[in-house]
């Protein structure tokens, strides 16, 4: 089961409104190497995990996503929560005005809506580590595009730290890689 | 939120982060005693710091004692929060 924490992981800042970059960081939100499929891809695919650190740093990280979901979330409806329609037009956000209003919702930079193609699971530990280490370095490279996007040191701040989680959380995976092909390895010899 | 309000709870997002990192290092380094060591005192800092929180603003999570009127749905709400 999961609980929730009434608190971000890290305190989300948004120097001044900003459509552009909210338009921008959906995808983060909903898109292809976005939080929700990082959530998603790691949380399915940790029950057939062989060993008991694989099955630890998937849930881990799984949940760990959600915390960065929320943030992204939060840090787009900061960015328009002020906005007038005519700011939104302008933007090129009236066709997602037209289908969600100001709400959030999983979709990428270009209004492409989530789907579950963007993730797998494999039921191979290897094949799954060895997207889970992609996956954690598409992300880091979208928040450096998102980082180049923006102007607003504050906006920037927030994505830094997630940057860097990605770091981090690529870091966990390659261990978890090396533990799980040890373990492999170990089984094949009688 | 007031700046002290949110200069403790910065506070206690700090901690929760710090024994979360260990925590995941700790899944892939579970002999390491010395990060143990470090999770186990950071942990012990971090319940203080939540409770002491708690006390005074309300619970955070589930399953905490809560004064009346139920205070669980007492805003801001995280995203309703400014961070500055």
């Amino acid at each position: 089961m999961w609980v929730y924490e009434k608190k971000l992981q890290y305190p989300a800042k948004v120097g001044r409104a900003n459509l552009q970059m909210a338009k921008y960081l959906i995808t983060q939100y909903g898109g292809p190497d976005g939080e929700l499929a990082a959530a998603l891809r790691y949380l399915t695919q940790r029950y057939n995990m062989p060993t008991p650190q694989a099955k630890g740093i998937l849930t881990d990280i799984g949940t760990e996503e959600m915390a960065h979901l929320e943030i992204i979330a939060t840090l787009v409806f900061k960015l328009m929560e002020r906005a007038t329609v005519d700011e939104i037009k302008r933007a090129g956000l009236g066709g997602y005005y037209a289908d969600h209003d100001k709400s959030l919702f999983y979709v990428n930079g270009d209004g492409v809506p989530w789907t579950a193609a963007y993730i797998q699971a494999k039921g191979d530990p290897v094949a799954d580590l060895h997207e889970d280490m992609a996956a954690e370095e598409k992300a880091r490279a979208t928040y450096q595009w998102l980082i180049d996007l923006s102007d607003d040191p504050d906006l920037n701040d927030t994505l830094k730290f997630l940057r860097e989680r990605e770091i981090v959380h690529f870091q966990r995976f390659g261990e978890t890689l090396q533990i799980v092909q040890e373990y492999i390895d170990c089984k094949k010899v009688y | 939120m007031n700046r002290e309000q949110l200069c403790q709870l910065k506070e206690l997002m700090a901690l929760e982060f710090t024994a979360l990192e260990l925590h995941l290092y700790l899944d892939t380094h579970p002999t390491d005693q010395r990060a143990l060591m470090d999770y186990n005192s950071v942990v012990q800092q971090l319940t203080i710091a939540r409770q002491r929180y708690q006390e005074r603003y309300g619970p955070i999570t589930y399953g905490e004692p809560s004064a009346y009127p139920w205070q669980w749905i007492n805003e801001p709400w995280p995203w309703e929060i400014c961070y500055e």
